[in-house]
């Protein structure tokens, strides 16, 4: 058995880094032990941040993303364009497109995608508030931006389904070449798509 | 414990920060699973996708372990099915399909017509009647087949347009005309020979045959329903043969 060397207090905190992604327990042991040197400075403001998070962090009515006021920051922002939707997997893939900047339109968070191995079902997926908003009249577009994955396509043609009877344009994102792809490293896959999607040029 | 043998993913699911757990129909031995170390990398998530066929290696320390596979692509299919709705949801009604055999029990003839069946899943003149018999065949494989060669009532091989419920062997059309109403119609494609294909009403109407036959002897015995997909598949299918299908002429 081995020898105890720190607290209780300083190895729950260890153990629960370690179930931080991308933090094993090696690296959890490593960013304790800096925590704690740097008390002051890092330990006890992040202690506050983590709490306020906790307190005040809610799951948006309207889209499904995180924030900490409903309806989110991106729902209630009045210079997004209402007319299109981008409906996504789940909120790293809102943040990843965000970052991008590429569209000023408003989301729409799935929480998954249809997973029959996982036992993720249409209930179980926000489909129902995606349907609801369109409903309400005002949107002209829903962008389908779920990953290229046989559950993410699957996942997308219900949606496009459900979708089907109301007066609202549905596209999704195009696959293919990624930028500074080299056609001789890429899958067989992915140039299979990219050549089935080409577009005139 | 080491064996080498060809698949067709039926589908995955994320273990840890960079693992995944693979689902595979394999030639010889049947429905199993296994974990890919790094199966969630950039390289090995584009060809670790349902439909694609892939060499396997697994090794496990015991025979009951789960195990690891080693993958490499044979056949990438997945891409080309992606755009299709009518391929998207059948891949996913195959694997539930599939998923009601024992894992580890080999089905060499499932295997060999689930790859048949996904090399046309995205074609749906002939989609519909390949699912709609990998389905009968399905029942056949867990013991429940259905006789369709020949007449349950006079034992002759023409004209067989029924299915009793009862029996699940074939009626022919004199014999059953007056228990009509109460029989299942027998599509002509899942006779044993026929041609492949049909329209919206014979695939609709194979759909309801084997339905009715999963449903009695192995969802209601086991407590579940159909699988989602199966009605997705159905529908996406119908939409795709009525848009195929040419305009009646006018007047």
């Amino acid at each position: 058995m081995s020898k105890r060397i720190v607290g209780p207090e300083i190895e729950k905190l260890i153990q629960l880094l370690a179930k931080v992604p991308g933090l094993g327990p090696r690296s959890a042991r490593r960013a304790a032990l800096h925590l704690i040197k740097k008390k002051e400075q890092l330990l006890g403001p992040l202690t506050v941040a983590m709490g306020d998070a906790l307190e005040r962090v809610r799951i948006c009515s309207r889209c499904g993303n995180i924030d900490t006021v409903d309806p989110c920051m991106i729902c209630s922002d009045p210079r997004r364009d209402t007319g299109t939707i981008i409906l996504v997997e789940d909120v790293s893939d809102l943040w990843a497109l965000e970052r991008a900047g590429a569209m000023n339109a408003q989301f729409h968070v799935l929480g998954g995608t249809l997973s029959p191995l996982d036992g993720v079902g249409p209930d179980d997926l926000n489909i129902r508030g995606l349907v609801s908003r369109v409903a309400e009249g005002g949107v002209s577009e829903v962008i389908i931006a779920v990953n290229a994955t046989v559950e993410g396509q699957t996942t997308a043609h219900y949606v496009t389904d459900q979708l089907a009877d109301m007066n609202v344009k549905i596209t999704r994102l195009a696959h293919g070449v990624p930028v500074g792809g080299e056609l001789d490293y890429l899958d067989e896959g992915t140039l299979t798509a990219a050549l089935r999607s080409r577009t005139a040029f | 414990m080491e064996w080498r043998d060809e698949g067709i993913i039926l589908a995955t699911r994320k273990h840890g920060e960079t693992s995944v757990i693979l689902e595979v129909m394999t030639r010889g031995r049947g429905r199993h699973l296994g974990m890919v170390r790094g199966g969630r990398s950039r390289k090995m998530r584009p060809f670790l996708q349902p439909g694609n066929r892939v060499d396997l290696s697994w090794r496990a320390r015991l025979d009951e372990q789960l195990g690891t596979f080693q993958a490499e692509p044979i056949e990438q299919n997945a891409a080309r099915l992606l755009e299709s709705a009518t391929a998207v949801h059948g891949l996913q009604t195959l694997a539930a399909h599939l998923r009601l055999l024992p894992e580890r029990d080999p089905h060499i003839r499932l295997y060999e017509t689930l790859g048949l069946i996904i090399a046309h899943l995205d074609d749906a003149t002939v989609a519909g009647a390949l699912v709609a018999r990998f389905e009968i065949m399905v029942l056949d494989e867990l013991g429940f087949g259905l006789d369709l060669l020949q007449c349950a009532a006079t034992g002759t091989r023409d004209n067989l347009i029924y299915v009793s419920p009862k029996t699940g062997r074939a009626v022919s059309a004199e014999a059953g005309a007056p228990w009509a109403d109460k029989l299942l119609p027998l599509p002509s494609f899942l006779k044993s020979g026929a041609e492949i294909g049909g329209d919206g009403e014979a695939i609709s109407a194979a759909f309801r045959l084997s339905g009715y036959f999963l449903a009695r002897h192995v969802y209601e015995p086991r407590g579940i329903s159909a699988p989602q997909s199966r009605a997705s598949f159905l529908a996406a299918l119908l939409k795709a043969l009525t848009s195929q299908s040419p305009a009646a002429p006018a007047g």
